[in-house]
């Protein structure tokens, strides 16, 4: 490809090395060089949070990081959350219990997103939730089981 | 008619959906890969009104990777006109191309599609195609369209008016004679964005081998899309599959068939490639059909008692630049659903929908019915106002008598089942409604405008019966459903609807595993693809359980039925003397029994053989319902606004609403608080708008506001269950209720927090900024 660049990132904690154009959004890499198209496409500027993955453990919204941003680095996306069905993570677990997701589309960066929230405060309050997710819209569910699925979530880490 | 033991039928059964989508692994149409893929990128105009002088695709046609450039004519006379459905006699219509041809009509109108090796390069090339466009004088505002010397969308027509239905009414006059009191009011239902989260997405494959196209596309009726592009490539309808995968909502934006789905089905059988498109949320909000955009006014006959007497009505619609699916129609609802709860003698009517150079308006959750509530519970309130009674007091001096169902409302709607009532009752027992006030008086007392709002509000749901939508679209509004028993005894539902997050593969699942006594994981609901399912109709209009769910259930009693005589035969027994329990028929008074297993088992096997039966387990059933549905509701909304910025918090938001009987409760409650969300949406921030020359000023997430998380308080929610007789279940509808209730339920609680400063009205969205206006104007004027 002329003009690319080579990069090697870690998604899900397999090692990837590619080429790419340099203009490639880090979303575009994973969707359609890695297949893994959990990672939705909302908005194309960072307002929407549907295509929301981890970058070195912090939640970024990948339509507005370029692949090569995330050179050397390590990616998780909803597919790396859990490694097979039966061992769902919790906040998978809480909006399955919960109701927590319709049409699914916003569901990936939504978990995503909450997963931040809980790495860095295990027991949210219901408020600290609704702040959290601010950036991840939801057309379908007005949110209130969303916020339901991630106390739930807390709730079975603090028991676990 | 069979009652199925309800096992698990009325519990809040976790989805079957969620397991592949809780993580990542459902199919939307752009997960869609194909070898030889190829992908689109659209180039729309940049004008809302103005002859095209040239298109200059040279460079676009150069650029690396690209491997075609069409415009309108590449593609005359094979391809089009676009898809519409509904249609009347006397209507103002005009074909329209699926790419411009020699004129554009709106900002956003797809002017030439270039197809690319990648989706970078169709876009890179797009940016390099020169439109050169002779701007005219646009037609925005649907008021000034009117007018009989105002520019026309269409010069081949007389006027910008589509349709114009009046329903005058001598009685109306009469009343409005011999009332105590009149008021008029005008409110406007502002076009507001779908914005469903995945936009629109297809992806067209045209195999030459088979000679058949396969189009993936997001979509709520895909049995329609396969007819829409069947007609519009003239193609064989039996060489087409139209696929709805995973669809990431809809909310009514996606019922039609859109330009640029038989646009790419013709790419794909050109090229002899498949093509895929996903369009962007500038593109969405700019070409996927927009909602509401009424202009009503609204004349009200009433006594000093508070007892409305007639309703003169005016509804303008705007229709934008082309007739989608059912956009011209959606405005008569709101006249047939003027009535709400309430017994009005009379109701005189005038409807137009009316061109304009603006996107072109649709079906949005309601459609027609939530402007109608917004106009009779403004109405109610300033009845309440104007007379010195309590909001809720006046509603039920109103309300249609539980006794007099069905009741044909002076609008000409036919009511099923109703008790208005018990509703509000449980609502205001729940809000301790004078408890409420008393507090609300003491904010005042402290200088606090404190709102409370209120909303009793009626809908029509379960669309059909298809002889009232018949004359109106090439459709009917049946459902279909087959229920395909396995010889294992596993089943196999295929349904006509087509759900995009409403959760029916549950749902059904819950009807079938009751019907038979097997597990629901041992059931599994196919939907969305035409080539698995009978003919059916799709997902809108609240239709989902009532009429899918109703032909469910029609299929699930015949398969139950033949499974019976099965059973007759093996156990040596008259039909009449088998019982059935919980997957089990015995013979009355005797412990000779078999499973359900085991007669589907035997249905399959030739040496168990019934005479005079067809082997297999499997029925096939069309629902036509006899009727539409009428669920109901209360709500309540408290508010505080801030009179320094204007800025409104929503303090508390209860919802008593009655849809029937429930199938699954947690997804009932997921609708009505999704659905309330998007209402409160529309009336406190989201507003499509155009500049006066027609330019789109709300085109990306910057300028539309969409609800977020924080904006709201935890719901409170409860239902009474009123069922109906339209369909055997009993169940009215759910979808399209929050958004029905919220809008006048918010709007009046702003305007009661306001009416001490002389606010009578604030029109949709009540943003910060025209709230605070109201407010100065108000001060300025005391």
């Amino acid at each position: 490809m002329p003009g690319s660049v080579s990069v090697s990132i870690t998604v899900n904690g397999n090692k990837h090395e590619c080429a790419v154009e340099p203009r490639t959004l880090l979303v575009h890499f994973l969707r359609e060089e890695l297949d893994l198209t959990g990672v939705h496409i909302g908005c194309e500027s960072t307002l929407c949070g549907a295509c929301t993955v981890h970058l070195n453990g912090r939640a970024v919204k990948s339509c507005t990081v370029l692949a090569v941003q995330a050179d050397g680095q390590e990616v998780t996306t909803i597919e790396g959350l859990a490694p097979d069905a039966d061992n769902l993570h919790p906040l998978q677990v809480g909006f399955w219990e919960k109701h927590g997701l319709q049409c699914g589309y916003c569901t990936p960066g939504m978990i995503m997103a909450a997963k931040q929230l809980l790495d860095d405060n295990p027991n949210p309050t219901e408020a600290e939730i609704r702040e959290a997710i601010d950036g991840n819209i939801c057309r379908c569910t007005g949110y209130q089981q969303i916020v339901d699925a991630v106390l739930h979530a807390a709730e079975a880490a603090g028991a676990a | 008619m069979v009652a199925f033991r309800p096992n698990s039928v009325g519990k809040a059964i976790k989805r079957r959906e969620d397991p592949r989508l809780i993580r990542g692994l459902g199919t939307y149409t752009d997960d869609v890969k194909l070898p030889g893929m190829t992908y689109a990128a659209f180039v729309r105009s940049d004008f809302p009104a103005g002859a095209i002088r040239s298109i200059d695709t040279a460079a676009a046609a150069d650029h690396p990777g690209v491997v075609a450039v069409y415009t309108y004519a590449d593609m005359e006379g094979q391809v089009g006109p676009s898809p519409v459905g509904a249609e009347m006699p006397g209507m103002g219509k005009a074909d329209h191309p699926l790419l411009a041809d020699g004129r554009v009509l709106h900002v956003g109108q797809p002017v030439a599609v270039v197809v690319a090796e990648t989706p970078y390069a169709a876009r890179d090339a797009a940016s390099l195609v020169e439109v050169d466009i002779e701007p005219r004088e646009a037609v925005v505002d649907v008021e000034a369209a009117m007018a009989p010397d105002a520019p026309r969308v269409y010069e081949e027509l007389d006027s910008n008016i589509c349709i114009q239905v009046p329903v005058p009414n001598p009685e109306a006059d009469k009343l409005f004679e011999q009332a105590d009191q009149t008021l008029s009011m005008r409110l406007l239902n502002q076009r507001v964005a779908p914005f469903p989260m995945e936009g629109r997405a297809i992806c067209a494959h045209w195999e030459d081998g088979p000679g058949k196209l396969t189009i993936w596309t997001s979509n709520q009726a895909p049995h329609f899309v396969k007819q829409q592009i069947a007609m519009c490539l003239r193609i064989p309808e039996i060489r087409i599959r139209a696929i709805a995968p995973e669809v990431g909502g809809g909310f009514g934006a996606k019922i039609p068939t859109y330009p640029e789905d038989p646009l790419l089905c013709w790419v794909s059988r050109k090229l002899r490639r498949p093509v895929k498109w996903s369009e962007t949320r500038t593109e969405n909000l700019l070409g996927m059909t927009h909602g509401r955009g009424h202009v009503e006014k609204i004349e009200v006959a009433f006594q000093n008692d508070g007892r409305v007497l007639a309703l003169k009505g005016q509804t303008i619609s705007e229709l934008g630049a082309w007739r989608s699916f059912y956009g011209p129609f959606i405005a008569l609802s709101t006249h047939t659903m003027s009535c709400g709860c309430y017994d009005i003698k009379a109701v005189a009517w005038e409807t137009f929908a009316v061109y304009t150079n603006t996107m072109a308006t649709e079906a949005y959750r309601g459609a027609g019915r939530p402007e109608a509530a917004y106009i009779i519970e403004r109405v109610m309130d300033e009845v309440a106002a104007a007379t010195g009674l309590d909001p809720v007091a006046v509603r039920r001096r109103n309300f249609v008598d539980k006794d007099a169902f069905p009741h044909t409302t002076a609008s000409g709607a036919v009511y099923d089942s109703g008790d208005y009532e018990k509703t509000l009752d449980r609502m205001i027992e729940l809000v301790g409604y004078d408890d409420a006030r008393e507090a609300q008086r003491q904010a005042r007392d402290d200088g606090r405008l404190v709102g409370i709002g209120v909303a009793a509000f009626t809908e029509v749901c379960g669309i059909g019966p298809s002889a009232g939508t018949a004359p109106h679209q090439r459709m009917g509004t049946w459902e279909s459903a087959t229920v395909r028993v396995e010889p294992s005894g596993n089943v196999t539902v295929y349904t006509g609807v087509s759900p995009h997050g409403q959760g029916q593969e549950t749902a059904f699942a819950q009807m079938a595993s009751d019907a038979f006594g097997v597990g629901i994981d041992d059931v599994v609901v196919v939907h969305g693809d035409t080539d698995q399912v009978q003919h059916g109709v799709g997902t809108f209009g609240s239709r989902g359980i009532a009429v899918g769910g109703a032909a469910l259930h029609m299929a699930l009693t015949k398969v139950h039925a033949k499974a019976t005589r099965i059973a007759a035969h093996h156990l040596d027994a008259p039909v009449d003397q088998i019982d059935y329990e919980d997957g089990e028929f015995t013979v009355k008074g005797s412990e000779r029994k078999l499973t359900f297993r085991q007669v589907a088992e035997m249905a399959h096997l030739w040496n168990v053989a019934v005479p005079g039966e067809e082997p297999g387990l499997e029925a096939v059933a069309r629902f036509e319902p006899p009727g539409t549905t009428f669920p109901f509701g209360a709500h309540l909304c408290q508010v505080e606004v801030d009179p320094e910025s204007g800025q409104i918090e929503i303090q508390r938001y209860v919802a008593v609403d009655d849809f029937g009987v429930v199938i699954n409760p947690m997804l009932a409650d997921g609708q009505r608080i999704g659905g309330v969300v998007q209402g409160i949406g529309q009336a406190m921030w989201e507003e499509v708008q155009y500049d006066d020359g027609g330019q789109l000023l709300s085109g990306t997430l910057m300028d539309y506001a969409v609800p977020r998380a924080k904006h709201f308080p935890r719901m409170v929610l409860d239902n009474t269950v009123t069922p109906t007789d339209v369909n055997p279940l009993g169940a009215k509808g759910i979808g399209e209720l929050g958004t029905i209730g919220a809008t006048p339920c918010v709007v009046n609680a702003i305007v009661d927090a306001l009416r001490p400063l002389g606010i009578t009205n604030i029109d949709m969205p009540a943003k910060p900024e025209r709230v605070w206006q109201a407010i100065q104007a108000a001060a300025s004027a005391q």
